[in-house]
């Protein structure tokens, strides 16, 4: 009996040994471990046996049955992870084709840009400020100290609006936020007139000017002007608030100068030129070799915009900036056209 | 404005300064320049490297470097006939060390061929063997290197210049022919190279449209004097040539009938002049600064205007006395220059030849005939300078520059003159305008100057005085400045100073027009100090004011969470033109009345648009056929008119919608077009968004733009706010959208805003839910909405989810039936809902919906 089951034992593992496959391992148990097995049949044909030899040969047959039920666990997992590593191999993509698209939606780029821009002003504590498209003549220039008919008004060529009887107050489109300075200083003032609070803004918007389209220049733009009136507001504030924005704006190691300017609601005026962030100022097409982009304008509000906003200019002062979102954009994303911005051309827009 | 800078040094020592160093000094004070064209001068390292060089280089640069040792002043001693060719001639030439023959085909020395040795020689620019020019007979500037070439017979190695060939003009008809104390053999560079510089003059600048006004400039931002002042100019007794004769007192007389517009009036007579040519230094100023040279006495005028600022008027004098003599029979009448303004109508016949009529703001200058010239513009014909004028009365005035400025819009005459009276000359200069006028015509013409000047001057302005403290520096600055260091800083633009009890005493000096008085005065003289201090001195500080009240943007913020709902939804942005035209807009829709520009740059944007969706529309035509797929919004306002007044500027929404629902890709062939759920799908999710609650969503076949059958109207709270739908086939014909539907939205939004959000939301129940499908038919008119309004009402807070997921139409449930298939979930708040519990609310919603709506369960 015993040589039966070392015989089983042998036969049993010797064939389980070339399995390969899950569906010969199962064939393999009920031959070798099913109900019918010559194993079963020992263990079945154990009542046949006499007292003293059942014992023994059912722990023998015990001992087979543990054996091969490891070995076949163990065959199990081998099998498992050959096939696991044939079809590892097998199943290979060919991941440089494309991938499958899906329609997303975008902001407009200048949208995007007046973000990062209000974004950046937020967190240096101006707040926006929006006013009016179409403007008088009052607020557009006449508060801003552009007295009729003066030279600084050939500076904004103005879309004007039909309408009659409105002598020297005529309506318009407007050439610039500015008018929102004086929207802004009056709606602040008022909150206490015999001591005006202090005013941090930024003012956002679409403009206009009667300029051909071509391009480099269009007729609508935005503009982002920011203002902070209140007590010993200093030109060397303005520098400095500057020169945090251009950091945050255009890198910590945006280098700028301020060349002085001329704009009538601002004195002293400058521009700001920041040193080509595209070239380092090394000299390269987009700032046209000279190592310097021409970013924004700005000044210390003259003593009139402040009279006229509502804070006495012998206690006020305040300083104002202003700069264009597209100009921007065009710059950092080489965008040569700025035709591009009002054409939304979906194969311009989808690239921001 | 274009200024030499040999003309600068008349006036101050740039000793040490490369001209790129002066350029940017002057841009950092304000005046920017905006090219270099070196005409002779050595060129910076890039630019002599040729244009297309790349690296740094600050400036605009162009033009061309004159080597000192290949072009030099010679003088032709002869001038011989060419053996074979007729029209060349050979130069017997002289170039300061040595002898050479020159071939030329100049033909401004032809005719001295074979006169023999000249009896004076003629000085020109020589160019020797290998020198670089530009080549005289290309097109535009084409660099080349002179090389010995035989011509005719006769070998040729070396020129005389023409003006292009040494890139001071364009002018290639003859040589240069330099003026007689140009001395032989000096470097022509050392003679007369030269750099212009481009300079744009800000409007508040207008004191600076001269030499002497940069070159004060850059003498107070460098620290130098200036050789002379605008007051060292010449005095006609002692420094010019003059007539024993009459003084110019007794013949003339000046009347000014309107000092607002004309506060001075000064002449200046000169005579016995010869009209020629004026010397070539001079000229070739005049070219550089972009003048054409005329002759002597009209160089004169432009020349002293260009330095001093101030525009000279010559008239012919003669002519004057004969229209005198047409007037009066009086002996020794005077001639009477009257200033006045026109009568409407009135005409003259300016110095171009055109004809003009006239209108009452304009002003004139007239004698007891009639008019001579339109003031501070244009100068009238008939008495203008000709080669035969012997005799000049020389006009130097003050006007209105408001006026001026208007009358040459008027009347589109931008002239030298008008350029710069239009920006503001001090009276003062027309005084020292007429000496220096005087000065040159003598210098050039030979002429003498009559005595005195007649000087009418009923309205001189005031020199504007400002009190300056220590604190004002500070407080608008933000650098400590004692008053010494502040005068200091004045004085180098010729500010007067005086300190009297802690205050600094500024007066403007007499050619400043843009100082005003009190706090105003006071910010134009804190500009001065900042820039003559140097606006990059000037530190850098943080505000330490306080911070002010937060005031918040409430529809700035909502529009942009709106925007970013839209984007998420996969909508695409797009931002167009305020201005359209009537035309464009009535393709989709139609209003009386729009807001109308009275100056339109083009026939397309001649209104403020009223419809925003049009817009819209107009952007998806215009990129139909570069994508398959459209979802477009534009965020904005629509202007509405109000008569005479600003319009309404309300805010909309527009969206508009075609083409695939799902990209489609390699192994995705095709995709369902968007229809009208897929567009209020998104709706309804941008309204939870908002957490705008109580929509409803209505048919409507009143908006003509949109199809009667596939259009509804959004309600907000019961408000219409807006409404979307299928683009309406008529409408949709007036565009070039392609075939798949057309989804079209537009909301007020200054209506939608206005709705209270509700902000709470639903807790998640933790009692597990019991999930059944219901499926009823109903006639086709019954509405989706009554059907789950019923369910939800009838299951009340037991049935927490209602979801249509399937709508059927066919042959199994009968003609003009539909069968709406719904998934419930039932849920109890604070147990577990049996299937008992779940199956009776369930038929309870069948009953009702049997006996409200007429349905019947499909099973």
């Amino acid at each position: 009996m015993q040589d039966k089951l070392n015989e089983i034992e042998k036969t049993a593992l010797d064939s389980l040994s070339s399995i390969t496959d899950p569906a010969a391992l199962e064939a393999w148990r009920v031959a070798h471990l099913g109900r019918s097995s010559p194993l079963m049949s020992v263990f079945s044909g154990l009542g046949k046996l006499s007292k003293e030899e059942r014992p023994v040969i059912g722990q023998a047959a015990n001992r087979v049955k543990v054996t091969l039920e490891a070995a076949l666990e163990e065959r199990t997992k081998a099998v498992k992870a050959a096939m696991l590593a044939k079809s590892l191999e097998e199943e290979v993509l060919d991941v440089t084709l494309p991938g499958r698209k899906k329609y997303v939606g975008r902001l407009h780029p200048s949208t995007q840009q007046l973000r990062r821009v209000l974004d950046i002003l937020a967190e240096m504590g101006f707040q926006v400020f929006t006013s009016r498209e179409v403007e008088t003549d009052e607020y557009n220039f006449q508060l801003l100290n552009f007295p009729p008919h003066h030279p600084a008004r050939d500076m904004q060529d103005t879309f004007f609006i039909e309408a009659e009887g409105r002598g020297d107050d005529p309506i318009l489109m407007r050439t610039h936020t500015s008018p929102g300075q004086i929207h802004a200083m009056r709606k602040f003032a008022a909150m206490n007139p015999s001591d005006p609070p202090p005013i941090r803004i930024a003012l956002p918007g679409m403009c206009f000017r009667y300029e051909q389209i071509t391009a480099r220049s269009e007729v609508q733009f935005n503009q982002v002007e920011g203002l902070a009136v209140g007590k010993n507001i200093t030109f060397a504030d303005l520098k400095g608030t500057i020169a945090d924005f251009v950091r945050r704006m255009f890198g910590e190691n945006a280098r700028l100068r301020f060349r002085a300017s001329y704009f009538p609601f601002t004195e002293p005026s400058a521009e700001v030129d920041v040193e080509c962030f595209v070239c380092g100022g090394k000299g390269c097409a987009v700032c046209k070799n000279s190592g310097w982009l021409e970013i924004l304008g700005c000044g210390m509000v003259h003593p009139v915009v402040l009279q006229n906003g509502g804070y006495d200019p012998a206690i006020y002062s305040g300083y104002a900036w202003g700069m264009g979102p597209e100009r921007q954009l065009m710059l950092r994303n080489k965008v040569g056209d700025i035709r591009y911005f009002w054409g939304n051309d979906v194969r311009f827009l989808e690239q921001f | 404005m274009k200024i030499p800078l040999s003309w600068l040094k008349d006036f101050i020592d740039l000793e040490g300064l490369s001209v790129e160093d002066i350029a940017r000094k002057l841009t950092l004070a304000g005046m920017e320049v905006d090219e270099i064209r070196y005409v002779g001068l050595p060129m910076p390292n890039h630019a002599a490297q040729g244009m297309h060089s790349s690296g740094r280089h600050e400036f605009k640069t162009s033009g061309i470097a004159w080597d000192r040792e290949k072009i030099v002043v010679g003088e032709i001693r002869e001038v011989k006939p060419h053996p074979n060719a007729d029209k060349l001639t050979l130069l017997d030439l002289y170039d300061g060390q040595q002898d050479q023959v020159v071939l030329t085909g100049a033909p401004n020395i032809f005719h001295l061929k074979g006169t023999g040795k000249l009896p004076k020689p003629i000085k020109v620019a020589y160019a020797k063997e290998g020198a670089t020019l530009y080549d005289g007979h290309a097109e535009g500037q084409v660099l080349m290197t002179l090389k010995r070439a035989k011509i005719r017979g006769v070998e040729s190695y070396s020129m005389a210049c023409s003006e292009k060939e040494l890139g001071i003009t364009e002018e290639h008809e003859g040589i240069i022919l330099l003026d007689d104390d140009a001395p032989v053999g000096m470097p022509l560079v050392d003679y007369m190279g030269d750099a212009v510089l481009d300079i744009s003059i800000l409007p508040n600048m207008a004191r600076n449209v001269n030499v002497v006004g940069i070159a004060r400039e850059l003498a107070a931002m460098l620290g130098r004097e200036l050789k002379k002042s605008s007051d060292q100019l010449p005095v006609i007794s002692d420094q010019l040539p003059v007539t024993s004769g009459q003084s110019v007192k007794e013949l003339v007389e000046i009347e000014i009938t309107e000092p607002e517009l004309n506060p001075r009036f000064v002449v200046g007579l000169i005579r016995n002049v010869e009209i020629k040519p004026s010397p070539y230094q001079i000229q070739r100023r005049l070219k550089l600064a972009g003048i054409r040279p005329i002759n002597n006495v009209v160089d004169a005028t432009n020349y002293a205007m260009l330095e001093l600022g101030e525009p000279l008027h010559a008239f012919d004098y003669d002519v004057l006395v004969s229209r005198v003599g047409q007037v009066s029979n009086l002996p020794n009448k005077k001639i009477k220059i009257i200033t006045r303004t026109a009568k409407d109508g009135e005409k003259l016949t300016t110095l171009d030849g055109v004809e003009r009529t006239l209108t009452a703001t304009n002003v004139l200058v007239c004698d007891e005939k009639g008019s001579l010239s339109l003031a501070g513009v244009m100068g009238g014909a008939e008495s203008e300078v000709t080669d035969s004028t012997k005799n000049i009365l020389l006009e130097g005035a003050a006007w209105n520059f408001i006026n001026i400025r208007r009358t040459a819009k008027q009347h589109n005459l931008p002239s030298e003159a008008s350029f710069r009276f239009s920006r503001g000359v001090h009276p003062s200069l027309a005084e020292h305008g007429v000496r220096l006028g005087l000065k040159y015509m003598a210098d050039w013409s030979g002429g003498a100057v009559a005595p005195d000047l007649v000087d009418a001057y009923p309205l001189p302005p005031k020199d504007a005085v400002v009190d300056i403290t220590v604190n004002d520096v500070k407080r608008w600055l933000g650098i400590d400045l004692t008053l010494e260091q502040t005068a200091d800083l004045l004085k180098r633009l010729e500010f007067k100073c005086k300190i009297t009890n802690n205050k600094l005493q500024v007066t403007a000096p007499p050619h400043r027009l843009d100082i005003g008085e009190g706090i105003v005065g006071m910010a134009d003289v804190l500009e001065e100090v900042a820039r003559v201090y140097g606006y990059d001195n000037i530190p850098t500080t943080t505000m330490a004011d306080a911070l002010p009240p937060q005031v918040g943007n409430p529809v700035h913020e909502w529009e942009e969470h709106l925007r970013d709902l839209l984007v998420a939804l996969g909508f695409q942005e797009v931002v167009t033109y305020r201005m359209t035209s009537v035309e464009r807009e009535s393709r989709i829709a139609h209003h009386d009345d729009y807001v109308r520009l009275t100056n339109p740059i083009a026939p397309e944007k001649s209104v403020l648009r009223r419809s925003l969706i049009a817009s819209v529309l107009d952007t998806l035509e215009k990129n139909i056929r570069y994508s398959d797929s459209f979802s477009f919004f534009e965020i904005g306002p629509i202007f509405e008119p109000v008569k005479n007044d600003l319009p309404n500027e309300s805010r909309k929404l527009a969206i508009a919608m075609t083409g695939l629902r799902e990209a489609t890709a390699w192994d995705v062939k095709d995709s369902p077009k968007l229809d009208f759920y897929d567009l209020k799908g998104r709706i309804e999710l941008m309204l939870s968004g908002l957490r705008l609650p109580n929509v409803s969503y209505t048919a409507s076949d009143s908006y003509s733009h949109l199809h009667p059958g596939k259009t509804a109207e959004l309600k907000v709270n019961g408000q219409v706010v807006g409404a979307f739908g299928e683009l309406h086939p008529l409408v949709k014909e007036q565009y070039e959208l392609g075939d798949s539907p057309i989804l079209v939205a537009e909301f007020d939004l200054d209506l939608l805003r206005g709705i209270q959000p509700a902000y709470g939301i639903k807790t998640i129940p933790e009692t597990p839910p019991i999930y059944e499908d219901i499926a009823v038919i109903v006639d086709e008119a019954v509405l989706a909405e009554s059907v789950e309004a019923l369910i939800r009402q009838t299951g009340g807070r037991s049935v927490t989810n209602v979801r249509l997921f399937d709508v059927y139409r066919g042959d199994q449930i009968g003609a003009g039936k539909k069968s709406l298939a719904y998934a419930l979930t039932y849920q109890a708040e604070d147990k577990t809902m049996t299937d008992a519990e779940a199956a009776a609310i369930r038929n309870k919603i069948v009953k009702r919906l049997e006996k409200e709506l007429g349905a019947k369960l499909r099973s």
